[in-house]
């Protein structure tokens, strides 16, 4: 990723060239400035700190006594740090496919010629824009609650609900429903690329015999995979830094079945403000998306099909 | 014959997963509007939508103050004093950072470009605590303006914009910019009368995204606001939650509805925008 920057100055050469010419010639770069200099300030400078800090002791109030790898190694010692780390891990791994699987699957379904194609994906899609706000969050809590809206319908069919939010083996799923809940952005990205396989191969794979199913996977599914790439990364991205929802519904709780890392994270910087400690979850967790995330691409090439034109 | 009926059938399946689907979505938050109409013994006593009892006692209490400093409107205010800001700002620092991106070449473009799209990669828990101690250094925590969440809008600091942007941008042909140079604009002048007018609708969707982002944030203004008048809408929304929960659930939720109400009013009436947007930046990396 992002680790320096190059030498992208404009060189202003009093000989040969001419002041006024370079830079008429690089006058791009004076439009790019702006987020060159916030990236610097905003992004790289707090980017190599946090990894400076995470080999420090560093604290708000007190400042740096000792340097070295103590967070780490405190880290791969801490039980509890750990199991942040494979909740995470479930988190992601439960959310991205599911929310894949489920846009992909309406998306294919409203790709077919339906009657009120845009009041669907409005219904569809409104979870996606709101779902992040805490309003909603509010209102998860509301639904799955003890005596909640989900045991009320339940109660209703003659079905005792169990307890989702105060028993560990559910509260992670009801925190993961969250996010699959607002798959409608997923689905619209989906939705644009079904449209644009070309019809013709359709026709020609039913002539040949190719039931809906087996369409679906050889032709459809492989000319799409650049998007469910995209799909992919972007919300294992989301994923792995998940907040909102664990901490304003459950507090990490019960028993740390929902605590992400990104809790510890947020409760060793802002709550005893241990800079450095919480400088080296963060890495971690970084290193371990960077690690994922190369996954993804390096595996591209064996299963995303990009067209000879857009190869990358 | 057979191959009609199996088609009907078909159909009706895929109308009925539909339909099964958009209700699961759109439930809840059906019921969340009815619920702030019910009183607080009828709200889990049954799931219907229409309250036996009408009553406004949620409204009521949501409008009360909390601790004397703050309430819902006061807090809806303070959301949109630097969700605004945020708004314009990105859309003005971003179309002008993927002008000089899409329509120049100059040194170090390339490896610039490469830097800006590994950007979107970055997560923002990383930069968290640096952040924070930066904005500690600047005097910026509980800043009266909200500048650590100001700030860096003005330097295009969300390059998921940028890059939706350029996106649009390759899609806009050259020639009338070419035309405009022969009659003499430079490139200020081809950005602002040529450029701005041909790329509006990819403006508009970058400015409905960050007007849905910055409203629903809740980590920002949970670092760097500490003074309850200057709590936002997402603050006060959990603190009534965190306060009533138990026993209020109508006064909670006609808070929490309350505070999307502009957001829902936007989509509603800008939802094409959303979906051209939403696309644009995926389709083709």
């Amino acid at each position: 990723m992002a680790k320096k920057t190059g030498s992208a100055t404009v060189q202003a050469r009093p000989d040969g060239y001419g002041l006024k010419k370079t830079l008429k010639r690089n006058i791009g770069f004076f439009f790019i400035l702006p987020w060159l200099v916030g990236f610097l300030i905003f992004r790289l400078y707090p980017f190599i700190s946090s990894l400076i800090y995470s080999f420090t002791d560093f604290q708000l109030f007190d400042g740096v006594t000792k340097v070295g790898f103590m967070n780490y190694e405190e880290i791969f010692t801490s039980k509890k740090i750990m199991k942040a780390f494979g909740v995470t891990f479930k988190y992601a791994f439960i959310t991205v496919p599911l929310k894949l699987i489920i846009s992909l699957f309406i998306a294919y379904i409203l790709n077919f010629k339906i009657k009120g194609v845009n009041l669907f994906r409005t219904a569809y899609y409104i979870p996606s824009i709101l779902g992040g706000s805490v309003a909603i969050a509010v209102l998860w809590k509301a639904v799955f609650r003890d005596d909640g809206l989900l045991n009320t319908v339940l109660a209703f069919v003659g079905v005792k609900g169990p307890q989702w939010l105060s028993d560990p083996s559910y509260a992670l799923f009801i925190i993961c429903l969250l996010r699959v809940w607002q798959f409608g952005s997923a689905m619209v990205i989906f939705l644009a690329a079904l449209k644009g396989v070309p019809l013709d191969l359709y026709e020609a794979a039913a002539i040949d015999g190719a039931g809906k199913v087996r369409r679906f996977f050889s032709i459809t599914l492989p000319l799409i995979t650049p998007v469910v790439f995209y799909n992919m990364v972007t919300q294992l991205c989301q994923a792995f830094q998940e907040f909102n929802g664990p901490y304003i519904i459950t507090q990490g709780g019960p028993r740390n079945s929902t605590t992400l890392i990104s809790l510890l994270i947020y409760n060793s910087a802002f709550r005893t403000y241990e800079m450095g400690m919480a400088s080296a979850m963060a890495w971690l967790m970084f290193i371990v998306l960077t690690v994922f995330t190369a996954i993804a691409f390096i595996s591209q090439k064996y299963w995303v099909y990009y067209s000879d034109d857009e190869g990358r | 014959m057979l191959y009609g009926k199996k088609r009907v059938a078909n159909t009706i399946i895929r109308y009925v997963i539909l339909i099964v689907v958009g209700i699961i979505m759109i439930y809840p938050l059906l019921w969340m509007v009815s619920a702030t109409f019910k009183s607080n013994n009828e709200i889990f006593s049954g799931i219907g939508l229409i309250p036996k009892k009408v009553t406004f006692d949620g409204y009521k209490n949501a409008m009360k103050s909390y601790g004397g400093d703050i309430n819902i409107f006061k807090a809806m205010r303070n959301t949109y004093s630097y969700v605004i800001p945020k708004v314009v700002f990105t859309v003005i620092s971003s179309v002008v950072t993927a002008y000089g991106f899409s329509r120049f070449e100059f040194k170090g473009r390339n490896f610039l470009f490469a830097v800006l799209i590994s950007t979107l990669f970055l997560p923002q828990v990383v930069l968290n605590v640096p952040q924070y101690v930066l904005y500690n250094q600047f005097g910026w925590i509980d800043s009266k303006y909200y500048l650590p969440l100001i700030v860096p809008t003005l330097f295009a600091s969300e390059t998921y914009f940028v890059f939706m942007l350029i996106q649009f941008m390759r899609n806009i042909s050259r020639e009338m910019e070419e035309a405009a140079q022969i009659d003499g604009c430079n490139t200020l002048q081809i950005l602002i009368r040529i450029i701005c007018p041909m790329l509006k609708p990819a403006m508009v969707s970058c400015a409905l995204f960050q007007f849905m982002w910055s409203s629903n944030d809740f980590m920002g203004p949970l670092l760097y606001v500490k003074t309850p008048a200057r709590y936002p809408a997402a603050i006060f929304v959990k603190l009534s939650m965190d306060a009533d929960t138990g026993f209020d659930w109508n006064r909670v939720l006609a808070v929490s509805l309350i505070s999307i109400l502009p957001s829902l009013v936007v989509f509603f009436l800008s939802q094409n925008s959303f979906v051209e947007g939403i696309t644009a930046g995926s389709v083709k990396g």
